[in-house]
C-alpha cells in the first residue's frame, strides 16, 4: 500500500506540483533481493567460458542492477519528467564520451597494441 | 523621452535625480558583508573585480609576446621563457577570464532578475564558486612566481608528462579548482532557470540571454568534470609514473588529449554562448525590435551545446587519430557551424527595418557580428581536415581563435558591461569616450590579428619565439595593432571607474529596454523586487513597454 | 523615478512569510526549495558520472589492448572479498532507502537505525577495501612503487592463486602491462572509496541531526538528496565489480 502525500499546489506557471510518492518498504526489499541474486549471477557467469559474451553478459547484468537502483532506490520511476530527462542526459553524454573516443581506437588500434 | 533621434538614451532630470538610498550596495557595509554575502549581485561584482585583475595580467603577458615577436630572433627573452609566457597567457585568459567572464558577472547579476526571482537557487554555492575561482587564480599566480609552466595551455602529452620540469602540477591543480567554480556556477543557473521563474515566465518568454546561459551551463556541468579527471590522470602520470599516457609502459598519450579536448571544445562554446546572449539583448534594444526568430535563436543555443560535444577531435587531426575518426569529426564540425550561423542571420534580420542607434553597446555588438563571423568562417576552413593539416599549429589558428574569442567574446563582454553598467551602478558612463574606446578597440584588433591569418597561411608556426625573417613585417603590424588594442582596453577601466563617482544618474531604464531587470531601480534592491513580478507579456515586447510608460505618473519636482 | 510597483503586483502574497524556519528567503515555498535542491543534487550526480566516465574510457581501451594482462592481473583480486563488498554496498543502499522511507513517514528511531546501519556497512566496506589494498601493497602490485611482475611471469610462484586459475606465464612485455591494470584498479576503487569516505562523514553528521528529530518533522530533503548520492556511489561499484574482478574467472 503506497501512501500518496500530496503537498499544496503552487501558484503560477513557474512552479511544478510536488507529488511526493512514498515507496513502500516491500518494494525496497524485493529490489534488494533481486540485486543480491543478480550479483550471484554475475559472479557465476564469470566462471563460465563464453568468449566474447563474457563482457557482454557482465555489462548487461550491471546495467540491469543499475537500472533497478535508479528506478526504485533513487525513485526515478516516480519522479518528474525533468528528473528522468536529467538522468537520460547524463547517460547520453557518458556514452558519447566513451563511444566516440572508442571510435578513434577501434579504427586504428583494436586488439593488442 | 530622448532629446534627439540619434540616441535612445533617456535619463532622468540630473538636477533632481538621486541614486536610490536603499539598494544592494548600500544595504550592508563592511568587508565581511561582501566576503560572506549570499547576494548574487554582490558576488557578481566580486567576480567582476577579480576577472578584471586577471585579465590585465593575461593582457600584460600578451604584450610581452607581441614585443618578443617584433624581431625574428628570440632576443627579448629566452625561448623557454617565451614558452612560459604564452602558456600563462592562455591559461589565465581562458580559465580565469573568458570562461567566467559573462556568466559569473552578468549572468550572476541578471539571471535572477530576468526571471523575476529574488536570488539564484543556491546562494551559498554561488559564493563558494567565487572562492574556488580565487583559489585557482592564486595558484596560477603562484605558478608564475615559482617558475611558470611551458607546455602550452593544452598540456599536450607526452610533453607535459615526461619532458618538462616546470610547474605542470600546480597549474593542473589550479585548473582543477577553477573547473569546480565553473561547474557550480552552471549548476546554479540550470536549477534557477528550471525552478525559479516567476509566475507567467514561460520558457519562451525568457530573454535570450537566459537561454544562452542555460545552454552554456549544460556544457559546464557535463563537460568540466572530464577536464578534471584528465588533469588528475596527468598529475598521477607525472608524479607516480603510472603509465597511462606513457607508450613505454603501454599507455597512449592520445588518451589524455581525447579527455582534455572532450571538455576544451565545449569550453569554447561555454565561452561564446553567454556573449551571444548579450548580443541578443543589445541588438534588440538598439534596433527597438524583437529578435527575429526568437525560437530559432533559443534552440540554436541548445543545439550548439549539444553538437559541441560531438566534435572535439578536430583539435587532434594531426596528433595521430585514425583517418576514420578524422572523417567523422570533420563532418560533425561542419554541422556545428550551422546553429552559430543561424544566430548571425537572425540578428541581421533583427536589424533590418529596425530603428538603429549607435550607442557604445551597439558599437561593440556590430564589432562582434563582423569579427565573430570572420572567426567562425575560418573555423570552417580548420574543420575541414585537409586544410587543417596545413593550417593547424600555425598563426592561422591563433588568428581564428582570437577573432572568435577577442573579436567575438571580449567585445560581447564589453557590450554587456556597458549595457548593464547603469543598472549595476546607477550611473551612466561617458558616452563619447566610450564610443571612441570601442572604435579604437576595433581598429586595434584588426591590425593585431588580421595579419596573423596571412602569417599562418604563409606557414609561420605558433608558439615559436623565433621565426624566419620574411615574416617580420606582418609581425610588426600585429604588434603595432596590439598597442592600439591595449589602449582600447585600458580606456574603459579608466572611464568606468570615473563614472562611479561622476557619471550621470541613470535612472531605472536609460535604454528603454524590455526585460524585468529594467523595470526596477538602479542599482537594484537586495531582494530585486518588492513584489514578485508576474510576466504577462512576451520577451522584447516594445509595445508593452510603451503602454507601461503611458501609465507611469511623472514624479513631482 | 519609478519603482518596482510599475510592474503588475505579484501573486496574492499570502501571510507574509509564514514559512517554516528551514525555508530560505529566496524561495517562495518549501516545495520550491525541495524541488530545487533535489534537482541540484541530480545535476551534481551528472558531474560525477562524467568524472568517472574518463576512467571508464581509459579502462575500456586498455582492457581491449592488453586483455591477457588484465585477465591474469584480475585473478590477484580476491573474489570472496569483492563479492562480499558488493553485497555490503547493496545492503547499505537498501538501508539508506529504508532510511528515506522512515524520514518520509516520520519514524525518528527507525531513521536513526537505518542511518546507523548504513554508516556501519559503509565502514565494513572500507575495512574490506583496506584488507585488499594491504594485500596488494605486500605483493608489490602498487604501480609506481616497486611494482613487481614476478607473479605474472611465473604464475606458479603464487601457489594460492595458481591452483585456482592455472594461469600461463606471460612474456615480459605483456606482464608489464599488468601495471596499467593495477593503476586503473587503484584509481577507480580509490576514487570510489574517497566518495564513500565523504558519504560516511556526512552520514555521521546526519545521525546526530536525526536523533534530534531534524529530518522527521516534514523536512526530508537532506536525507533524500544524500540518499541519491549514496545510491550513485553504489551504482559506480555495481560496474566496477564486474569490470575489475570478474573479467574472466574460469580456470585455464
Amino acid at each position: 500500500m503506497s501512501e500518496h502525500i500530496e503537498h499544496g499546489t503552487q501558484h503560477g506557471a513557474g512552479h511544478t506540483e510536488h507529488e511526493h510518492h512514498v515507496t513502500p518498504p516491500i518494494v525496497y526489499l524485493v529490489i534488494f533481493g533481486c540485486l543480491l541474486v543478480l550479483t550471484g549471477a554475475t559472479v557465476g557467469a564469470s566462471y563460465i567460458e563464453m568468449g566474447v559474451f563474457n563482457p557482454i553478459v557482465a555489462i548487461l547484468i550491471g546495467v540491469v542492477k543499475a537500472t533497478l537502483v535508479i528506478l526504485f532506490f533513487m525513485g526515478v520511476k516516480y519522479s518528474t519528467r525533468l528528473t528522468k530527462l536529467t538522468v537520460g542526459a547524463g547517460l547520453f553524454t557518458f556514452l558519447v564520451l566513451i563511444g566516440m573516443t572508442l571510435s578513434d581506437y577501434i579504427s586504428r588500434a583494436w586488439g593488442r597494441w | 523621452m530622448s532629446t534627439n533621434s540619434n540616441t535612445i538614451i533617456s535619463l532622468p532630470d540630473q538636477k533632481t535625480a538621486r541614486i536610490p538610498k536603499m539598494n544592494y550596495l548600500s544595504k550592508e557595509n563592511g568587508l565581511l558583508s561582501w566576503l560572506l554575502t549570499g547576494d548574487h549581485k554582490r558576488i557578481a561584482i566580486l567576480y567582476l573585480i577579480s576577472i578584471t585583475f586577471f585579465f590585465f595580467i593575461g593582457g600584460a603577458l600578451a604584450g610581452l609576446i607581441r614585443l618578443e615577436l617584433l624581431t625574428p630572433q628570440s632576443d627579448l627573452m629566452a625561448t623557454d621563457t617565451y614558452n612560459k609566457v604564452f602558456t600563462m597567457h592562455g591559461v589565465i585568459m581562458i580559465f580565469l577570464f573568458l570562461v567566467p567572464s559573462v556568466p559569473a558577472t552578468l549572468g550572476n547579476f541578471f539571471i535572477p532578475m530576468m526571471l523575476g526571482a529574488k536570488d539564484l537557487a543556491l546562494p551559498k554555492i554561488n559564493l563558494l564558486s567565487w572562492y574556488l575561482y580565487l583559489a585557482g587564480g592564486i595558484l596560477v599566480i603562484t605558478t608564475m612566481v615559482t617558475g611558470g609552466v611551458d607546455t602550452g595551455w593544452t598540456f599536450t602529452t607526452p610533453l607535459s608528462t615526461h619532458y618538462v620540469n616546470t610547474n605542470v602540477l600546480t597549474t593542473g591543480l589550479a585548473v582543477f579548482i577553477a573547473g569546480f567554480s565553473s561547474i557550480f556556477t552552471g549548476l546554479n543557473f540550470i536549477v534557477t532557470i528550471h525552478k525559479m521563474r516567476c509566475p507567467g515566465m514561460t520558457w519562451f518568454r525568457m530573454p535570450l540571454f537566459v537561454w544562452a546561459h542555460y545552454a552554456a551551463s549544460i556544457l559546464m556541468v557535463l563537460g568540466t568534470p572530464v577536464l578534471a579527471i584528465a588533469v588528475v590522470l596527468l598529475a598521477l602520470e607525472r608524479t607516480v609514473g603510472i603509465g597511462i599516457f606513457d607508450p613505454t609502459k603501454g599507455g597512449d598519450p592520445l588518451l589524455f588529449q581525447h579527455l582534455f579536448w572532450f571538455y576544451s571544445h565545449p569550453a569554447v562554446y561555454i565561452m561564446i554562448l553567454p556573449g551571444m546572449g548579450v548580443i541578443s539583448e543589445t541588438i534588440s534594444t538598439f534596433s527597438r525590435k524583437r529578435i527575429f526568430g526568437y525560437t530559432a535563436v533559443a534552440f540554436s543555443s541548445v543545439a550548439i551545446a549539444v553538437f559541441g560535444f560531438f566534435v572535439w577531435a578536430h583539435h587532434m587531426f594531426i596528433m595521430g587519430i585514425s583517418n576514420y575518426a578524422m572523417l567523422v569529426f570533420s563532418l560533425l564540425t561542419m554541422l556545428v557551424a550551422v546553429p552559430s550561423a543561424i544566430k548571425i542571420f537572425n540578428w541581421t534580420f533583427t536589424l533590418y527595418k529596425g530603428s538603429i542607434t549607435f550607442e557604445t553597446p551597439m558599437l561593440y555588438s556590430f564589432g562582434f557580428m563582423g569579427l565573430f563571423t570572420i572567426g567562425g568562417l575560418t573555423g570552417v576552413f580548420l574543420g575541414s581536415s585537409g586544410t587543417d593539416i596545413h593550417l593547424t599549429e600555425t598563426y592561422f589558428i591563433v588568428a581564428h581563435f582570437h577573432f572568435v574569442m577577442v573579436g567575438g567574446m571580449l567585445m560581447a563582454f564589453l557590450a554587456g558591461i556597458h549595457f548593464w553598467w547603469p543598472k549595476m551602478t546607477g550611473r551612466m558612463y561617458p558616452e563619447k569616450i566610450s564610443q571612441l574606446a570601442a572604435v579604437v578597440t576595433f581598429i586595434g584588433f584588426n591590425f593585431t590579428f588580421f595579419p596573423q591569418f596571412i602569417l599562418g597561411m604563409l606557414g609561420m608556426p605558433r608558439r615559436y619565439a623565433a621565426y624566419p625573417p620574411e615574416f617580420q613585417v606582418l609581425n610588426v603590424f600585429s604588434t603595432a595593432g596590439a598597442t592600439i588594442l591595449g589602449v582600447g582596453y585600458l580606456l574603459p577601466i579608466l572611464y568606468l571607474t570615473w563614472s562611479l563617482k561622476y557619471g550621470e544618474i541613470a535612472g531605472d531604464n536609460p535604454w528603454q529596454a524590455t526585460g524585468l531587470e529594467w523595470q526596477t531601480q538602479s542599482p537594484p534592491l537586495t531582494e530585486n523586487f518588492l513584489v514578485t513580478p508576474i510576466m504577462d507579456h512576451e520577451a522584447y515586447d516594445y509595445e508593452w513597454l510603451d503602454e507601461q510608460k503611458a501609465k507611469e505618473v511623472a514624479s513631482v519636482g | 523615478m519609478s519603482d518596482s510597483t510599475a510592474i503588475a503586483p505579484g501573486a496574492p502574497e499570502a501571510a507574509h512569510h509564514d514559512h517554516p524556519p528551514y525555508q530560505r528567503h529566496h524561495f517562495e515555498t518549501v516545495e520550491q526549495q525541495a524541488d530545487a535542491t533535489n534537482f541540484a543534487m541530480w545535476l551534481f550526480l551528472l558531474t560525477e558520472i562524467m568524472f568517472f566516465g574518463g576512467l571508464f574510457t581509459a579502462y575500456l581501451i586498455y582492457r581491449n589492448w592488453y586483455y591477457p594482462a588484465f585477465v591474469e592481473a584480475s585473478h590477484q583480486l580476491n573474489i570472496f572479498w569483492g563479492t562480499a563488498n558488493t553485497a555490503v554496498l547493496i545492503s547499505s543502499s537498501f538501508t539508506m532507502a529504508m532510511g528515506v522511507w522512515c524520514a518520509e513517514t516520520r519514524r525518528r528511531s527507525g531513521l536513526v537505525l537505518c542511518l546507523v546501519l548504513t554508516f556501519l556497512l559503509g565502514l565494513v566496506f572500507l575495512g574490506i577495501k583496506s584488507i585488499e589494498y594491504s594485500e596488494k601493497i605486500e605483493k608489490h602490485h602498487v604501480p609506481g612503487f616497486h611494482y613487481s611482475v614476478s607473479a605474472f611471469i611465473d604464475p606458479q610462484s603464487d601457489p594460492e592463486i595458481y591452483k585456482e586459475y592455472h594461469d600461463k606465464p606471460m612474456p615480459l612485455d605483456m606482464a608489464r602491462h599488468t601495471e596499467l591494470y593495477f593503476f586503473l584498479y587503484f584509481a577507480m576503487t580509490g576514487m570510489h572509496a574517497l566518495h564513500m569516505i565523504i558519504g560516511i562523514a556526512i552520514l555521521g553528521f546526519m545521525i546526530f541531526k536525526a536523533r534530534a528529530g531534524a529530518y522527521t518533522a516534514g523536512h526530508v530533503t537532506f536525507v533524500e538528496n544524500f540518499g541519491l548520492y549514496w545510491h550513485f556511489v553504489d551504482i559506480v561499484w555495481i560496474f566496477l565489480f564486474p569490470l575489475l574482478y570478474l573479467i574472466s574467472r574460469h580456470a585455464n
